[in-house]
């Protein structure tokens, strides 16, 4: 509907656009990073599968079905972690978490999570931000398994 | 069989005043737990102002008031579902407490290895996990009626699981998460004569319907207060009384016992045996209010009453082009209406139904399994009760025209 306000507030067009994107949806196969990821709240499950070269994130790829919050989210996480290296990629994902668990400010974003703004809405609905976590949780995850 | 007015009742459930993201609540969410009218809420608040103290061990006159106020309720109980006795009628946490009561204390003394414990795949995940854990611990086997793809049970199937004779057989009255009413009287009679002992899952059937556990013929029957009224915290188990006696206790503690010296204890009488501990005395008292209301409006019309909401909530959503689960007949159907919008994850659906001040559960609905037979991750479901009305339904079609605007949504053509 043109002019529903409130929906456009949570479900912004750059939102929908990522969800509709396949760009970085499917595994990648061999991967050096694969993880798994449940949300608790609706069973929905993710896989994150990721190519590493040289201490970096060279290709993300992720699996599975959810709801627009989710898959665009992990759209976005694909597009912003390709090319960091680890530490780096580890940073992006505890400053997206800040934002959306701790409320932080949208300005305080680095540059390439710019888009990530677009699930600042998100925020007032409190269940439904598991699932903008949800990518982001889970390849913390396979960072973890990876290291060990 | 008079019919039910909902404008009668509003004016008691204080909740449903309240606003939902500016607009007003349209709660149907009915099947997850009910809205609680204030004879409820002030027979706790009551219960704690004039006559809280610890139930059964107690001379003085607050105890004597607090027990005889818990009783009171179980007996009432007793009544409203046609319990032979009222002591067989054991108080739990919640209905799931109750199905693990069955597995712990009956499954552990009768079934051993190699029995079979049946169920259906249509259950909850509390009538299906009890049974795995018991499974891994005792070797027993599960096996499960299937789904049809209507969202009903086939009794020739049923009858075909029952012949290779499983100890247990353990099924929904009524599903959570579509809706499909079961013929309960019938599967109750299919698995006595097929020598099983029959536990029935009657959790979305007793806020709903009316039941005689005497000329019903179950084992064991279950089902919870926060789901008909009452306040949370209070799960019922109903046992045939022969079998509560031969079973073992589930919890050990305090006042489920007769006398305890260090080397062995005996157990109490029911139904205390099984209420190990500080029991949820106020709550339970506070759930003989519920009882009365619930007798006072009548189950037959409230059952009546939420068919017909649901009904025309199915014809909202079909003439939109939705899919909706479960049996296409309306006898098989209940207050319940599990649906998807094509190309729509179910949360993205319950969040725009709640910014229109509509309450739809969406997910699972703790149904996995039967949610896989179906093939589809989740659903939003609409459920309702004896406070929904025609503004309810109007909020409910207004809110899925706004998400299929909104998300471009053409039924027939079906992605987003």
């Amino acid at each position: 509907m043109e002019g529903d306000a409130e929906l456009q507030e949570l479900y912004r067009e750059v939102l929908l656009d990522y969800f509709r994107s396949s760009t970085r949806k499917g595994k990648c196969d061999p991967a050096d990073l694969r993880a798994h990821g449940i949300n608790p709240v609706c069973g929905d499950e993710l896989e994150i599968t990721a190519e590493l070269k040289d201490g970096k994130v060279a290709k993300l790829r992720y699996a599975g079905h959810g709801c627009v919050i989710s898959q665009a989210s992990a759209a976005m996480m694909a597009e912003a972690l390709e090319g960091a290296d680890i530490p780096k990629a580890k940073a992006l994902v505890a400053a997206f978490k800040k934002l959306m668990l701790e409320n932080g400010d949208v300005k305080a974003l680095p540059p390439e999570l710019e888009q990530l703004s677009s699930l600042e809405g998100v925020r007032r609905f409190p269940l439904r931000v598991k699932c903008a976590t949800l990518g982001w949780n889970t390849v913390m995850q396979g960072f973890e398994v990876t290291k060990s | 069989m008079s019919r039910l007015d909902p404008a009668k009742y509003r004016p008691d459930f204080p909740i449903l005043k309240r606003l939902v993201r500016g607009k007003p609540l349209a709660y149907l969410d009915n099947a997850a737990t009910t809205q609680k009218p204030r004879q409820v809420i002030k027979a706790l608040s009551d219960f704690y102002e004039n006559n809280n103290a610890n139930v059964h061990r107690g001379v003085h006159t607050l105890s004597e008031e607090s027990t005889n106020m818990a009783e009171a309720a179980r007996a009432k109980l007793a009544a409203f579902v046609g319990a032979p006795k009222p002591e067989t009628l054991i108080f739990t946490r919640n209905a799931t407490e109750s199905l693990n009561l069955i597995a712990h204390a009956w499954g552990r003394k009768f079934l051993k290895a190699g029995d079979t414990v049946l169920s259906t795949e249509m259950e909850h995940h509390s009538n299906i996990v009890p049974w795995q854990l018991l499974a891994a611990e005792r070797g027993i086997k599960l096996e499960f009626v299937p789904v049809e793809a209507d969202g009903t049970l086939d009794l020739g199937k049923v009858k075909a699981a029952l012949a290779k004779g499983p100890k247990l057989f353990t099924f929904t009255a009524l599903s959570n998460a579509i809706g499909t009413v079961n013929p309960v009287l019938e599967l109750i009679k299919l698995g006595k004569a097929a020598g099983a002992v029959v536990s029935v899952d009657a959790c979305q059937w007793a806020p709903h319907k009316p039941m005689d556990l005497k000329s019903w013929g179950a084992d064991f029957v279950s089902f919870s207060a926060h789901k008909m009224l009452g306040p949370t915290g209070i799960g019922v188990l109903w046992g045939r009384e022969e079998l509560l006696d031969a079973m073992d206790p589930f919890l050990g503690g305090g006042d489920m016992i007769s006398r305890v010296t260090l080397e062995k204890s005996t157990w109490n009488a029911l139904p205390y045996k099984f209420e190990a501990g500080t029991p949820n005395f106020a709550d339970q008292a506070a759930f003989g209010a519920a009882l009365d209301y619930l007798s006072a409006v009548g189950l037959d019309a409230i059952s009546a009453h939420e068919h017909e909401l649901a009904e025309k909530a199915r014809k909202i959503l079909e003439g939109e082009g939705m899919m909706v689960l479960g049996p296409k007949d309306p006898a098989k159907r209940s207050g319940v209406v599990s649906f998807n919008v094509p190309g729509l994850h179910p949360h993205d659906v319950g969040t725009a139904f709640d910014l229109e001040g509509v309450a739809v559960r969406v997910g699972h609905h703790c149904c996995q399994p039967l949610m896989h037979k179906l093939q589809c991750g989740g659903t939003a479901r609409a459920s309702f009760y004896l406070y929904n009305d025609q503004s309810d339904l109007d909020a409910f079609g207004r809110a899925l025209r706004r998400t299929l605007d909104f998300f471009k949504i053409k039924p027939k053509a079906g992605v987003l």
